[in-house]
């Protein structure tokens, strides 16, 4: 009971940040990657103020042997750099650049009463389904 | 649009950092929105329990709703088309499974454990992202 109720009051939380520092509005999110134009930081205040108690919790979670509610870390150790990683990154980023939606602000915006993060997030749904259907050898379906 | 005074965003930030932080200690896991959500529609055979990472994501809209009705209304300004929030979002979904990532996973979560991966990923999609907006202006 404890790993669901942890993971929706930190989804919670982690949605009230996105709402509060604005990051569910994409003309905020333009702005921030208008580097020619009218430039606001504040994406780069979020992400900053994000990281730093992430980097502590990390620190500590490398002296804990297990996690509070569950039997270990799964955190990626893969430290190679692939053409994967590169192509994937520079798809996501020109659709973010596009729009100005990336997955966390787009789903907790599906309750601003705009009907623009639902097509959105429809879409990012079938996009994440075609690279399943994709990726699937034949055989298995 | 004018930019927020910097203690706005820095404490949104800040509950984003605790709420990834709080994650990972209670749970073992890195909050990575996109990867979440593959395994909450069981797109993905990796990462957490469907139901899980399905509790995570509806609380994302239940924290925006929260902040929205209580701390301070946002303003959204959405000013895209119709077929290009469908080409985005279709970007968005195949580049982030492909990428294994996105803002939160790479951007927060992987820059804060210094990830090599994560670091390139996250100076690859700023830079792809700000080229976009660069030729959507012009």
């Amino acid at each position: 009971m404890r790993l669901p109720i942890a993971s929706l009051a930190t989804g919670t939380i982690f949605g009230a940040g996105l709402a509060l520092s604005d990051m569910i509005n994409p003309a905020r999110v333009l702005g921030f990657l208008d580097l020619a134009g009218d430039w606001d930081p504040s994406l780069a205040f979020v992400m900053g103020g994000a990281i730093v108690p992430m980097a502590i919790a990390y620190l500590f979670s490398r002296r804990m042997r297990t996690p509070l509610f569950d039997k270990s870390f799964l955190i990626p150790e893969n430290r190679i750099l692939d053409s994967r990683l590169i192509i994937g990154a520079v798809l996501f980023g020109i659709g973010w650049g596009l729009v100005g939606f990336c997955p966390g602000p787009a789903i907790a915006g599906l309750v601003v009463g705009l009907w623009q993060p639902w097509l959105f997030v429809a879409a990012m749904l079938a996009g994440m389904w075609l690279h399943r259907i994709a990726t699937t050898p034949r055989r298995q379906q | 649009m004018e930019p927020l005074p910097y203690l706005i965003p820095l404490s949104g930030g800040l509950l984003i950092g605790t709420a990834a932080a709080l994650f990972l200690l209670m749970t073992g896991r890195i909050a990575g929105i996109s990867g979440l959500v593959a395994a909450a529609t069981r797109i993905a055979e990796s990462g957490p329990p469907w139901g899980q990472a399905g509790l995570f994501v509806i609380g994302l809209p239940l924290g925006a709703w929260l902040v929205s009705a209580f701390v301070r209304t946002p303003q959204i300004a959405v000013t895209s088309s119709m077929p290009l929030l469908i080409g985005a979002g279709l970007l968005v979904g195949i580049g982030t499974r492909i990428g294994n990532g996105c803002t939160s996973g790479h951007g927060v979560c992987g820059i804060a454990r210094l990830s090599p991966r994560s670091i390139a990923a996250t100076a690859t999609f700023m830079a792809a992202g700000v080229a976009t907006v660069f030729v959507m202006r012009t």
